[in-house]
């Protein structure tokens, strides 16, 4: 059964990814993909990365402001450390070449019915519910 | 480009992250076991994800057309020029599917949560940093697209 409060706030919480989508569109011309963000502050010789800093800033400042408003919205993973360090590490890779990750190619994407991004997004929901299925029945750190 | 320019950037970028990160804190995908509860079969499923990327997507797609309008520059900037499903995309989109469903985060939740300083939240999104600079060690060139072009 659906919590019906559960699923509004999940709306709410997800236009409100959407309108931070418009906002970089409408305002600078920039798609809202957080790995292509992060990740090319990285890039050797890069002269743009003053607004991709601020960008991540910005996350990390929501998370930090809304944190004592919400704890219950915080909490760790169930996973065991051994498998959250190599995931970070596939996460961080497989973004960058696959170039978007869930707001890149699962919102942006979508949203401007691009093929690749419908491909993408097929594909890393695929191997997400695959992933995260046997490893709660292998490992456990079920939700 | 201006440095006034450079500031409007600046400050909208900022903003737009203060935005997104309320949306993903706000929605609890800051919260693992909830993005795992989307992901995961077995267990007690939980929908939240779904509705999350309904409401960013629909707001999205529904917005477009009035930034088509009002905004006509700013949206031809931002549409990366269409390529064709390759073989990195998909290889990417599955190392990627893998590591998410593995530790119950993505890039955006790693980075809203970090500050709130839970150890294998910093655990994970320091190996998501080191991911991505592992990327730009191993296929280095910074051209290898266009500069506007974030994603997809």
């Amino acid at each position: 059964m659906i919590d019906l409060s559960v699923a509004l706030t999940a709306l709410g919480g997800g236009a409100l990814i959407g309108m931070s989508a418009n906002l970089m569109l409408g305002l600078s011309g920039r798609v809202a993909g957080i790995s292509g963000i992060a990740g090319r502050i990285l890039e050797p010789g890069r002269r743009d990365r003053a607004w991709r800093i601020a960008f991540v800033l910005g996350l990390a400042l929501a998370g930090l402001a809304l944190a004592p408003a919400l704890p219950e919205s915080f909490a760790e993973t169930p996973r065991p450390i051994w498998l959250v360090i190599p995931a970070g590490l596939l996460v961080g890779y497989g973004t960058r070449l696959g170039n978007g990750c869930t707001s890149g190619h699962g919102v942006c994407g979508m949203a401007r019915f691009s093929g690749r991004s419908y491909a993408a997004v097929g594909v890393f929901l695929g191997t997400a519910v695959v992933a995260a299925t046997l490893t709660s029945m292998l490992v456990g750190g079920a939700a | 480009m201006s440095a006034r320019f450079d500031n409007r950037e600046v400050a909208v970028a900022l903003v737009a992250g203060l935005v997104f990160g309320a949306g993903l804190v706000i929605s609890s995908m800051t919260d693992p076991r909830v993005v795992i509860g989307f992901l995961d079969l077995t267990g007690d499923w939980n929908p939240a994800l779904g509705f999350v990327l309904m409401g960013a997507t629909g707001t999205h797609l529904l917005s477009r057309p009035l930034l088509k309008r009002f905004a006509p520059r700013a949206v031809a900037a931002g549409t990366p020029t269409k390529r064709p499903i390759d073989r990195p995309l998909l290889v990417g989109a599955a190392l990627f599917g893998a590591g998410w469903g593995m530790a119950g985060y993505c890039p955006g939740p790693a980075f809203t949560a970090v500050l709130p300083a839970l150890g294998t939240t910093l655990a994970f999104t320091a190996a998501l940093v080191g991911g991505m600079a592992g990327y730009q060690m191993l296929h280095g060139e910074p051209s290898l697209h266009e500069p506007r072009d974030e994603t997809c």
